[in-house]
């Protein structure tokens, strides 16, 4: 039970949870303000991550220029996969975007010259020597170490990781509350009557799903150096339905529920890992590991039976239908 | 090479199509998109090779074990799962994110049991059948008859049995069906037995026709699923058999060198998402489906 007590270990959790709120903020974006099914989510993650990865190993870019174009290609993706079937009703759509981000993941697992296939980014240099994207990355986060006078590196990881996800939930609050927010609500609430208000519904729907897949991009990113390896296996659909879980936990049509949710999240999902006392400590790590994804399965669908707005959801705002 | 494209395209894709009817069906009458559907297979798969592998049993009574208990699985989340949800007047929404819930919890219960390794059936791997140009091995030869004996059966029972046309009325209208004097709950029932012993059936054609498969195999299916159904215009219990056959051979097809070289194998999934979304901005509403002014 010790590693309960390290501060390294709930670092990692805190970092974790910062990263999945940063990607499920795209989500209660899309989903919760505008009501667009996006399930393909987990795709510009990857699109961030992978781009970045491949301008630093194969391109000799510098990470500071290579990481804002991560976010640019995954933007770039969404507002391609957008304008060819955002027009599709919405149960076809949430379908055509699970497609999308298997379809990325194929091609990352199969384009080995371009992704390092299989193996993951340690494949992406030359043959036999095991490719780094992150050096630029561990000396910002050790300069930034220096600053706080902390000890140990995954709090400065913290501590970026947060700010940066603070920074992002501030921008939503304050872009909800704007003109362009109510339209968001209009859309959702009725698109039809936005529509015959003059409002050009489709644009508004491809604005919100492009700002939603930067933040997957910028979640993305963050994943990449957190792990400073990543192959398309971290990338499956699990990832998206996670963030999905952690939008309806928090509460819909809400901002500050986001980094609620995923924390209690984190929380779960981690702290699930040390129940390994009798009759728990039978089994062997891969079962336990069965029997936690069985319990979030569970989580997902007795929130959807008994609480369907959420923790900090209100009912009066948006119910899950 | 051609005929036999076309051969491993109707194997494929009379896999998908009885799958893409099980699916389908449920959503013409609950509106509800199951996303554990290929992990409803993975279990039907698995329920058969209990029986066949370790037991013994020869494969057609796995099989129709397999179904029987994966349709008791699937009429029995209806009544603590569905039917609760229902009661609440649950949308598409909670629908959908309930169904993911359930496909995690399945394939890891189905992890938890049978572990990841990959499982075979009792079949001769070896044995093959030539038909002119064309060589089949017994576990594809076994799934294109007993595929074609289901889809035949099936489409008798949709378009010549009373329960049949009710469960097709349903889902083109439920309202005025339930106007009509048709109990919908009890069809609702029957839905879901038919549903599961589809999944049960498509999943141990699939396992047969890929030889191995884990617990895991049940979603990898899903998406060529799906994309058959969407594509038959979702509701359309024939369009999904018309779309999931089409798909099937034009996946195989696109891996024709023939054809522009051919496409990497590894790639006949996009291909079928890529044919669905050329489809679908000609004939939004699917090759099947009616447009619905909304």
């Amino acid at each position: 039970m010790s590693v309960f007590t390290s501060g390294g270990f709930w670092a990692f959790v805190g970092v974790v949870a910062g990263i999945y709120t940063i990607l499920a903020l795209g989500i209660q974006l899309q989903f919760g303000f505008t009501g667009l099914l996006n399930f393909g989510q987990v795709a510009f993650m990857a699109i961030g991550a992978y781009t970045m990865a491949i301008l630093v190993v194969k391109e000799g870019w510098s990470m500071w220029l290579a990481a804002p174009l991560g976010v640019a290609a995954a933007t770039a993706a969404s507002l391609l996969l957008g304008l060819s079937s955002l027009r599709l009703r919405a149960d076809y759509f949430a379908i055509v975007t699970i497609a999308f981000s298997e379809i990325v993941r194929y091609v990352a697992t199969n384009e080995n010259a371009l992704t390092g296939g299989s193996q993951g980014t340690i494949a992406l240099g030359e043959v036999g020597k095991a490719a780094q994207y992150n050096d630029q990355w561990e000396r910002f986060q050790a300069r930034v170490q220096g600053w706080l006078h902390v000890s140990s590196s995954d709090v400065a990881m913290l501590v970026i990781v947060w700010s940066v996800a603070v920074v992002l939930l501030a921008l939503v609050w304050l872009a909800v509350r704007t003109p362009w927010g109510r339209v968001l609500r209009a859309i959702r609430e009725d698109e039809d009557a936005a529509a015959s208000l003059g409002k050009n519904v489709f644009a508004y729907k491809l604005q919100v799903l492009a700002l939603g897949s930067a933040f997957g991009g910028i979640a993305g990113l963050f994943y990449a150096w957190q792990f400073s390896f990543f192959s398309p296996a971290d990338f499956q659909p699990l990832l998206t339905f996670f963030a999905w879980m952690i939008v309806i936990l928090g509460g819909l049509g809400r901002v500050w529920s986001v980094p609620v949710g995923s924390l209690v999240f984190g929380f779960l999902f981690a702290g699930t890992r040390f129940l390994d006392f009798a009759p728990l400590s039978y089994l062997d790590s891969a079962e336990r590991a069965y029997l936690r994804l069985i319990v979030i399965g569970l989580v997902i669908i007795g929130l959807v039976l008994l609480r369907p707005q959420g923790i900090l959801g209100r009912r009066e705002e948006m119910v899950l239908e | 090479m051609f005929w036999q494209l076309v051969a491993n395209g109707l194997v494929t894709g009379s896999v998908i199509a009885i799958a893409a009817v099980g699916v389908s069906i449920v959503y013409g009458i609950l509106r509800l998109i199951n996303f554990a559907y290929g992990d409803f297979m993975a279990f039907g798969a698995l329920a058969a090779y209990a029986f066949n592998g370790p037991l013994g049993i020869p494969l057609v009574p796995a099989v129709l074990i397999a179904m029987i208990l994966t349709a008791a699985l699937s009429v029995g989340l209806d009544f603590v799962l569905w039917r609760p949800l229902r009661a609440r007047r649950a949308g598409f929404m909670s629908l959908f994110l309930a169904s993911i819930g359930l496909a995690l919890v399945l394939r890891q219960a189905l992890l938890f049991g049978y572990g990841p390794q990959p499982q075979q059936y009792r079949v001769d791997p070896y044995k093959v059948y030539v038909l002119g140009s064309v060589r089949l091995s017994e576990a594809q030869f076994v799934s294109i008859i007993a595929a074609a004996a289901v889809i035949v059966t099936l489409g008798l029972f949709l378009s010549r049995t009373t329960l049949g046309r009710t469960m097709r009325a349903l889902a083109d209208d439920r309202e005025l069906a339930a106007i009509a004097g048709v109990n919908v709950a009890r069809v609702i029932t029957y839905t879901w037995i038919l549903s599961g012993l589809l999944a049960g059936v498509a999943g141990v054609l699939a396992a047969l026709v890929q030889t191995t498969f884990d617990p895991n195999f049940g979603f990898t299916l899903l998406l060529p699923i799906f994309a058959a159904v969407v594509l038959g215009g979702i509701g359309s219990a024939y369009g999904a058999l018309a779309g999931g056959l089409l798909l099937g051979i034009a996946m195989e097809l696109s891996t024709w060198p023939s054809f522009f070289g051919g496409v990497d194998p590894v790639y006949k999934p996009v291909v079928a998402f890529v044919l669905l979304a050329a489809a679908l901005m000609v004939r939004p509403q699917g090759l099947l489906g009616r447009a619905r002014v909304v």
